[in-house]
């Protein structure tokens, strides 16, 4: 497998705090890769950089072997690769099916073709598809702000599906979903990995998720690369444990 | 674009009365022209404060250039435009235009009125739509009065004394009829484009910034291209609507015409959300109770207009800051495709 995404000595400080200390690591072309660490080790920076949002202070990003690191967010967008938030994004006050509509792909789409009707057959039944997907087909024609939090977060799961990317990066997929609905998650992260061939990279704290869904984890603490490995061996690396209960 | 039948039928009976309005009421030409203009204002304003959420106060920006744009390739077609404004473009003894010269004066002032606010907004919008919430709005706000003391300082335009369009001949009749259907034109053409562009992708794309500007941006939208299209959009309607307004007037002042931040600046906000901001009908209602309201204010409350105009708009902003549309939607959203929730959730199927 190639690597999709190769990240190299990447740091990045707000003023004296360094949130990441020359980070490097790689996800491989149609893997599930996990980043997991304890409270304010980095993660959600080192996602941040990724998609173009922070400019980093060094080291190099590449995406698909192209430099990325001075790109700007919505150019990184269109290469195909997207990120979901931490605190769910929808667009409240539209209906699902309109949020789903706009999130099509936009990669292969010029500027011009904004002015094309909404709707258009093949894009809505593919917005129908990836709603029933997820289980909100029944709620398509909702204001999406009028959904829960967990329903909200689904939403912005089908929504990524929608725009086709090469790279999902997910920021805790499963925090806030009720815990009967995890399961049925996974399953639907999973296949949308096999079906869909698109390569995962996930940020989560519940490890039970991360263990069951990634092939190989990276450990992130206090800004630094702590270990990285397959979940066994994360699961079993002295320095995690520590990180985790403290010890560090 | 789909039409049904009874909705067809509405718009023909308002296109209908919308023609015969003058002839049926032809002691109101000017304030009927002056309405038409504000549904022009009110849709336009609505189209970026209220699709996209990005509120401006310095719309007036396009208006002035408009109008000042129009008069000058009015007159400049003809005559030398420092002369003409020297004289305080008054005199009509050297000053004439025959029928056919107003007619061609006012088919290039117009299109260059729109191409000029059109360039204007694509110029200054790359610049202030990088600002969000209020910062954009204190800008654009900076932008109307600077535009303002500008002209009114700028001899070649006629300064502080203003700049009058080209005396029209006799044979144009009745100038606030001739206009009233310039008004209605622009109007309909307006909401005619301004409800295309909903129903388009684009629409959808306005939509999204207004409710997450940062999500719409990681999903791959060029955000800063649809800003500044939809502000160029709303500038092109305005500066046309601003060579019909300094026409309608007989006189352009730079602050109380042109850039009347004070009075159509606020006015069109106010209209978009007196009849409800983000909906396409909204402005139009809003438009139209408004200037009703006015002409009646301005006729049995004068010396106190401005008072009662002022309470109206506390009024609006504390009571109805959804306006009519707003409220009407909260209580029968399907008459606006959106649907209420009416069973459980349904599982996510395993």
């Amino acid at each position: 497998m190639t690597a999709l995404l190769e990240i190299e000595n990447v740091s990045k400080s707000f003023g004296g705090v360094q949130a990441n200390k020359e980070i490097s690591l790689e996800v491989p072309e149609g893997a599930i890769v996990g980043l997991i660490g304890p409270n304010g080790s980095g993660k959600t920076t080192l996602f941040s950089s990724i998609v173009g949002q922070y400019p980093i202070d060094g080291g190099s990003i590449r995406f698909e072997s192209e430099e990325i690191s001075t790109l700007r967010v919505a150019q990184i967008a269109r290469l195909g690769m997207l990120r979901t938030f931490q605190q769910t994004r929808i667009y409240g006050q539209m209906t699902c099916m309109q949020n789903m509509v706009i999130s099509a792909s936009v990669r292969k789409r010029g500027f011009g073709e904004l002015f094309h009707g909404q709707h258009d057959p093949q894009v809505s039944k593919h917005a129908e598809e990836m709603l029933e997907f997820v289980g909100l087909y029944e709620k398509r024609l909702l204001r999406a702000g009028s959904l829960s939090f967990g329903q909200q977060k689904l939403l912005e799961f089908a929504m990524a599906l929608m725009n086709e990317p090469k790279l999902l990066m997910l920021d805790e997929p499963t925090a806030g979903i009720n815990p009967t609905l995890i399961n049925g998650l996974i399953d639907r992260l999973k296949r949308a990995n096999a079906q869909f061939g698109i390569t995962l990279f996930v940020i989560e704290h519940n490890m039970r998720v991360i263990m069951n869904l990634a092939q190989h984890i990276y450990c992130l603490a206090h800004g630094e690369l702590l270990a990285s490995g397959t979940p066994d061996k994360i699961r079993n690396d002295p320095n995690v444990i520590d990180a985790y209960l403290g010890a560090h | 674009m789909t039409f049904p039948p009874q909705k067809l039928i509405g718009y023909a009976a308002l296109v209908a009365f919308g023609l015969a309005a003058p002839f049926v009421f032809p002691n109101y030409h000017s304030q009927m022209a002056e309405l038409w203009l504000f549904v022009v204002f009110a849709l336009t304003w609505d189209l970026v404060g209220g699709q996209m959420g990005y509120n401006s106060f310095g719309n007036v920006l396009f208006i002035g250039v408009g109008a000042y744009a129009c008069a000058v390739a009015q007159v400049g077609l003809l005559y030398d435009i420092s002369n003409y404004t020297a004289s305080d473009g008054g005199d009509a003894t050297i000053y004439v235009f025959t029928v056919p010269q107003y007619l061609t004066g006012l088919a290039i002032g117009l299109p260059f009125a729109a191409l000029l606010a059109g360039l204007v907004a694509a110029f200054f919008g790359s610049v202030v739509l990088g600002m969000r919430g209020h910062y954009f709005a204190i800008c654009t706000l900076g932008l109307g009065v600077a535009a303002g003391q500008i002209a009114a300082g700028w001899e070649w335009i006629g300064a502080g004394s203003g700049m009058t369009p080209p005396n029209a001949p006799r044979g144009i009749g009745d100038l606030a009829q001739f206009f009233y259907f310039f008004s209605f034109v622009l109007a309909v053409a307006c909401f005619v484009v301004i409800r295309w562009l909903l129903s388009t992708r684009f629409g959808l794309a306005l939509n999204a910034i207004r409710d997450d500007e940062d999500k719409a941006e990681a999903m791959g939208l060029p955000t800063t291209r649809i800003k500044v299209t939809a502000w160029t959009f709303a500038a092109v309607f305005l500066g046309l609507s601003g060579g019909i307004l300094g026409n309608l007037k007989r006189f352009i002042d730079p602050i109380d015409v042109a850039f009347a931040g004070e009075t159509y600046g606020v006015w069109m906000v106010l209209m978009a959300i007196l009849g409800g901001k983000g909906t396409i009908w909204g402005p139009v209602i809003g438009a139209a109770i408004f200037q009703v309201l006015k002409e009646v204010f301005w006729t049995y409350l004068l010396g106190w207009q401005r008072v009662a105009l002022g309470l109206m708009i506390v009024l609006i902003v504390v009571f109805f800051p959804q306006g009519i549309l707003g409220w009407v939607r909260e209580k029968f959203p399907e008459m606006f495709g959106h649907r209420v929730d009416r069973g459980p959730a349904r599982e996510p199927a395993e």
